[in-house]
């Protein structure tokens, strides 16, 4: 069953078409990735699945709910880690993620619970307690996900999760989505590479705003001939120009 | 139950911050207890505690657009106002989440102001409560005006348009300091068109008692209140139509 359908997505900015006629469905329980260079429209894809920005044209629909039409049922079951670390910096770490069941509207046993098995899953206990704006950068993605996953939502946005990260953290922050893989839809963008090709079930590349091929990375590789799903990539771009 | 949530994390964020405090609090005390020295030191009748304290007070009161504008500035940078942009909240969630946290901190802050001043000999009256009451539009222009420039501006530029020239403007323009009869003219006329006179000049009757021109401070003050409060919403929805 598809978690999310997009039918003719599309974004104007005045005169730059940001994103062009998208037609895309992912599965439920697939984590897919969407990798482009600089401006290729990823962000602003997933702006608009997060109703963070309206379409100029075409809707796309999260568990059947159109994002035009039906915001605050899409908003409801959705979760996003934005690119940047986004946490309320004098918070601890459990009082964020207090923040954000208050804000579903979870009652007091049911945030304690909800708090208790993010922590087990994200491995947050050690730093519970700790103000999230003194957490290390890869802490703080991992906070950051925890909160974008403690209302349970059935698509979770991860929009350059890993950007910034020394390696160690990075490795870290992999075993964490590879945990949720099959559990929930993940929606991931990011520049890496050998992130896409470790995590995704499926990608799809973007330039200019258009989705130019999509397929597992053997696919996409054997697609090009190419040996490294590096080399796969710097293909399909350079033949979209 | 949103509203409340988000009004309780932003007052965590604001009262945590140390420096905050030392503005907030700090400042307007040291200023009380250093203006009265000097005038127990001086012959002329330069800063009586009955006209001191209630321009303090509210000159206390400038620092709280400080705060809800870095705030805001801050929410916006760290794109933690992007992810809630995500969650069912709505635009009011928002607007009253930010604002009124900083009713109570406001209020907070007169208390101790006119509690520091009535240990410095002012007269002790039910017109104290009544100017603490009065502090409440007088700190809705303030937050509000906050809530406006953390939606325009970013972090950097909040704290020098807000921590340095509405600081100064409240306090130049105020007549705390000075009477502005004394210098006249066009800085008089323009001191009188702003709200920040009135401000001072409403809390100066109450504590004093002569209620002759109450009203007419009363509806400058709520009138600027309520417009600062409309640009402000219309600013905020604006770039969070934006985001």
């Amino acid at each position: 069953m598809e978690a999310i359908k997009t039918v003719a997505l599309a974004k104007k900015y005045k005169d730059v078409v940001a994103v062009d006629q998208l037609d895309l469905q992912i599965d439920q329980g697939e984590l897919f990735s969407l990798l482009g260079v600089n401006g290729a429209g990823k962000t602003t894809t997933i702006k608009m699945l997060s109703c963070l920005t309206k379409p100029t044209s075409g809707d796309a629909f999260v568990g059947g709910n159109s994002i035009v039409g039906d915001e605050l049922r899409v908003k409801g079951m959705i979760g996003v880690s934005p690119q940047e670390t986004a946490v309320a910096p004098n918070l601890s770490v459990k009082e964020n993620l207090e923040l954000i069941c208050g804000i579903f509207g979870f009652l007091k046993e049911e945030t304690r619970k909800r708090i208790e098995n993010i922590a087990e899953q994200l491995r947050l206990h050690s730093i519970l307690m700790k103000k999230a704006g003194k957490l290390s950068g890869g802490w703080q993605r991992r906070v950051s996900i925890a909160m974008a996953l403690i209302s349970e939502p059935s698509v979770l946005f991860l929009d350059e999760p890993t950007l910034g990260l020394d390696v160690i953290a990075r490795s870290e922050l992999w075993d964490v989505i590879m945990d949720l893989k099959g559990k929930v839809t993940i929606i991931l963008t990011t520049h890496y590479m050998e992130e896409a090709e470790a995590l995704s079930d499926r990608i799809g590349i973007m330039k200019d705003g258009k989705l130019l091929v999509i397929g597992t990375a053997r696919e996409l590789m054997q697609m090009t001939s190419a040996e490294k799903f590096e080399d796969a990539f710097v293909r399909i771009i350079r033949e979209a120009q | 139950m949103r509203t409340l949530t988000f009004s309780k994390r932003c007052a965590r964020e604001i009262l945590r911050d140390p420096t905050n405090l030392v503005f907030g609090l700090g400042f307007p005390i040291v200023i009380l207890l250093l203006l009265s020295a000097m005038q127990a030191n001086i012959p002329v009748s330069l800063f009586e505690i009955e006209s001191l304290a209630p321009g303090v007070a509210v000159f206390g009161l400038s620092f709280m657009t400080l705060f809800s504008a870095t705030l805001v500035a801050k929410d916006r940078e760290s794109a933690l106002l992007q992810r809630l942009y995500t969650t069912p909240m709505k635009a009011t969630d928002f607007i009253l989440g930010y604002i009124l946290p900083v009713i109570p901190i406001s209020v907070g802050q007169s208390c101790i102001c006119y509690l520091i001043a009535m240990l410095l000999g002012l007269p002790i009256s039910v017109n104290i409560l009544f100017a603490i009451l009065m502090m409440i539009p007088i700190s809705v222009f303030y937050i509000s005006l906050g809530l406006l420039c953390g939606s325009v501006f970013n972090v950097k530029a909040v704290g020098g348009i807000c921590g340095a020239l509405l600081t100064n403007l409240s306090a130049w323009l105020s007549g705390v300091w000075f009477d502005l009869e004394l210098i006249g003219g066009a800085f008089r006329k323009i001191a009188n068109v702003l709200p920040f006179v009135h401000m001072v000049k409403l809390e100066r009757v109450i504590i004093g008692g002569d209620c002759t021109d109450v009203w007419t401070h009363i509806c400058v003050v709520l009138g600027y209140a309520v417009v600062t409060t409309a640009g402000a919403i219309i600013l905020f929805l604006r770039q969070m139509k934006r985001h």
